[in-house]
């Protein structure tokens, strides 16, 4: 009896780490999340928008259908932002600069797109274009390996580093917008888009077809590109080794500065690219708001596990997520963004913590006292 | 092993994916065969119960910019009997490919028209409406529609220098009150802009002519924040302008930050897009505005008529678009009457702000290259940036029958003389 009541002073639970998961619990566990996320969501729409929730659900889940074109598009590009940082994280460098790299890339193509041409309008599109993409992943790559380098040298931190270099690629952005836009509005016109003018749409990639269908195949074949180099390359067991334990890849032997160089150089070839598609086939300008999709990328990483295949899954399914509640705002006429931005945090949140019961395990210290208070009967 | 499944279900859903787009983009390159037919050519007559609108806009209902469209677009409907469940309406667009993609989720809903409110959407608009020519695309702000010559795409703004004009009677009066009370006080205004750009320049020009107009001695100095849209830098120049010894601030810019530091310090501020009386009871005096009601009004009974729609269209005080709120207890005595005057002159177009008599103009080397001016510097010649192109080749001679024509070879404003009395303490960076 005295035991008992010692037993009663414990907490009402504790957690025990929970290495081994089996895959089918993990993904219940996040089917779990989505549903209670899903409850959540529609209570809190039922209370602010007033309307029947069912309604509310229906235009969650077909805004991302609107236009497949675009959902594609949409998808391919979060996912090529997730591809260009995996590596890396793979690697345990934590790079938050996908944003930035980027925007520089696109600046970079831009600018060969913007003067190549003027110089010399009778010049081949194709010449352009390849000049656009070399500009595109120079740019990336000196804007992604600057961190690396002093990360491998000086070990400095890497998050806020490369955080940093993207208000300084936003700074360095303006400041061209301003130096090439002589109205003074701020505003960077679509380059080449004058009707009539020798440049005219050059350095535009594909601008009759459908611009989903570049994104998607460029995408695929990124995907396909990471998940070998992860999975079967040297390199990528030697990014595996390096993540895991920096001293065990040095007493294998392992060059870790130029494992991080190396990998971070494919960061940015991969921004480079994603920069590129920006100028020459999807906003053919540039302003501080062309990609931005770095910050959900980490999230679409992260949600994988870093599997580069596993992240098709998650970027389709953000951006399910978030066109269909941009599609409740207008449907509803809530004439607000904040609506949206609540749904995908919401979701965000209960996924994200769900994560914490796969890794851990939840023991429920009352149930012990009732089956320990039996056996003591 | 699970893993391993998986992945090999996901690389060939992705193949089989690729292929089956590929090959379908390959017949309809040109993507004709998108366009979702809808409005003019289809046989169905479109009317007031089937008519679909599209808005898009830059930010939300936060900014006092877009807020400005989307309760017009609301008020239009209104007036015009269409039910609001018939527009689609996307907030917080940014200017980059996002606009095209919006603007073709409008048309795949079935919308006839589509208006978008920033000055960086117009180019992916005009995509657009280059793909989808049975949709009528609407901007406003934007200069490009009488160069693109589009049938369906035009360009939207309003002749709201007449508007800042009359406000600027307001802050003159205003500042002579304050100099009869006070010997002290010198007249000089204070003035926060965004971009040094024709349309803010356009703007704090008629808003100084019109002070000038009842205070001749009056002299402004403007600040720019280098944003359209920046509560913290709008305020810190309002309170800079300030200190530097302005004693009447008025602004360009969307936020509400000049007014709430004009609201501490006590300084009378006059407003533009919608009253701030609520942040500032004590310092508001007047605001102008362009009301877009008539515009969205027009836009939508041209299609529902099937008549083209002006593809330059500039609402003036006549049509309703150009508005002078009402003044408020701060302004001082007989200000009302002085605006109800001058709105009506413009309405009779007797009254030009830009009368080159009402001001000189310093010419030189790195400003006002393109105009020419007679020996008191009154203004004789002046080649505006009229057509938008590449170059920013000024293009189009505006000075003409003793003024400057503002907003009449295109609708969006294009005056950037720089004039005598105004100092740009800065430019936009």
């Amino acid at each position: 009896m005295t035991d008992i009541k010692k037993k009663s002073h414990e907490p009402l639970f504790h957690v025990s780490k929970n290495d081994a998961a089996p895959v089918s619990k993990s993904i219940t566990i996040r089917i779990i999340a989505i549903a209670v996320a899903l409850v959540i969501i529609g209570i809190l729409s039922f209370v602010l928008i007033k309307e029947n929730p069912i309604e509310i659900f229906k235009a969650l889940f077909t805004g991302a259908f609107i236009d497949v074109g675009t959902l594609i598009q949409n998808t391919s590009l979060l996912l090529m932002f997730g591809l260009a940082v995996v590596p890396a994280f793979k690697m345990k460098y934590w790079n938050m600069g996908a944003n930035g790299q980027v925007l520089v890339g696109c600046l970079a193509s831009i600018a060969c797109m913007k003067f190549i041409p003027a110089a010399n309008p009778e010049i081949d599109n194709n010449i352009v274009i390849l000049c656009m993409l070399a500009a595109g992943i120079a740019a990336s790559v000196i804007w992604a390996i600057i961190p690396a380098l002093f990360k491998a040298f000086f070990n400095t931190n890497e998050t806020l580093f490369t955080l940093m270099m993207n208000y300084i690629a936003v700074a360095v952005v303006n400041y061209f917008v301003f130096v090439w836009d002589k109205s003074g509005s701020g505003t960077l016109k679509t380059v080449n888009f004058s009707f009539g003018s020798p440049t005219f749409r050059k350095g535009w990639l594909f601008p009759d077809s459908d611009k989903y269908i570049i994104t998607l195949v460029v995408a695929v074949v990124m995907t396909l590109f990471t998940a070998i180099y992860m999975r079967y390359s040297k390199h990528g067991f030697e990014v595996c080794v390096v993540g895991e334990s920096v001293n065990t890849a040095k007493y294998v032997g392992i060059n870790v500065k130029k494992v991080i160089v190396r990998t971070l150089v494919l960061s940015g070839i991969f921004c480079g690219i994603i920069g590129f598609l920006y100028a020459s086939c999807l906003s053919h300008t540039v302003n501080a708001d062309v990609g931005g999709k770095g910050f959900t990328a980490i999230l679409v990483a992260w949600l994988a596990g870093f599997d580069p295949l596993v992240m098709v899954i998650t970027s389709f399914f953000v951006v399910f997520i978030n066109t269909g509640a941009e599609n409740v705002s207008n449907v509803f006429h809530l004439n607000s963004n904040d609506y949206a931005n609540i749904v995908v945090g919401i979701i965000f949140f209960c996924i994200i913590g769900c994560e914490f019961f796969i890794r851990y395990k939840v023991h429920f210290n009352g149930k012990k006292l009732k089956s320990a208070a039996k056996e003591a009967e | 092993m699970n893993r391993k499944i998986l992945s090999l279900i996901l690389a060939i859903m992705m193949i089989v994916s690729v292929c089956s787009f590929v090959s379908c983009g390959g017949n309809n390159t040109n993507s004709e065969g998108n366009t979702v037919q809808t409005g003019d050519n289809s046989s169905q007559k479109l009317d007031k119960s089937n008519i679909k609108i599209g808005l898009i806009t830059l930010h939300d209902d936060s900014s006092t910019y877009d807020k400005n469209f989307i309760d017009a677009m609301y008020r239009a409907l209104e007036n015009l009997g269409i039910d609001k469940s018939q527009l689609v309406m996307y907030t917080g667009i940014p200017e980059t490919e996002e606009c095209y993609n919006k603007a073709k989720d409008c048309v795949n809903q079935g919308c006839n028209v589509v208006f978008a409110d920033s000055f960086g959407h117009e180019d992916f608009l005009i995509q657009a409406a280059m793909e989808f020519k049975d949709v009528r695309f609407c901007h406003g702000t934007g200069t490009k529609a009488h160069t693109v010559k589009l049938d369906n795409f035009s360009n939207a703004f309003a002749a709201i220098y007449e508007g800042r004009y009359a406000a600027g009677i307001a802050a003159g009066m205003k500042l002579n009150e304050m100099m009869e009370k006070d010997s002290s006080v010198k007249p000089v205004m204070g003035y926060v802009g965004a971009f040094t750009y024709a349309e803010v320049m356009s703007g704090y020009t008629s808003f100084y002519l019109g002070a000038k107009s009842v205070c001749p001695d009056v002299t402004m100095k403007v600040k720019f924040t280098g944003s359209w849209y920046d509560y913290d830098k709008e305020k810190a120049a309002a309170e800079a302008l300030i200190s530097d010894g302005c004693v009447l601030i008025s602004q360009h810019a969307d936020s509400y930050g000049a007014p709430e530091a004009c609201e501490a310090l006590g300084v009378p501020n006059v407003s533009y897009n919608g009253s701030t009386e609520s942040t500032g009871p004590n310092t508001y005096i007047v605001s102008s505005k362009i009301d877009w009601t008539p515009y969205f009004e027009y836009m939508i009974n041209c299609t529902l008529n099937g008549e083209n729609i002006a593809q330059d269209y500039t609402g003036t005080v006549e049509t309703g678009s150009v508005v002078v709120l009402e003044v408020s207890k701060n302004a001082a005595e007989g200000t009302q009457k002085a605006i109800d005057d001058a709105m009506e002159a413009f309405r009779q177009g007797t009254l030009h702000v830009f009368d080159v008599n009402n001001f000189t103009v310093t010419v030189d080397d790195t400003t006002n290259a393109s105009a020419k001016v007679d020996a008191d510097g009154h203004l004789t010649s002046y080649l505006a940036d009229v057509d938008t192109d590449e170059a920013f080749e000024k293009d189009t001679e505006a000075v003409k029958d003793g003024y400057f024509h503002e907003s009449e070879y295109r609708s969006a404003p294009y005056f950037d003389v720089e004039i005598d009395g105004i100092q740009l303490l800065d430019r936009s960076y």
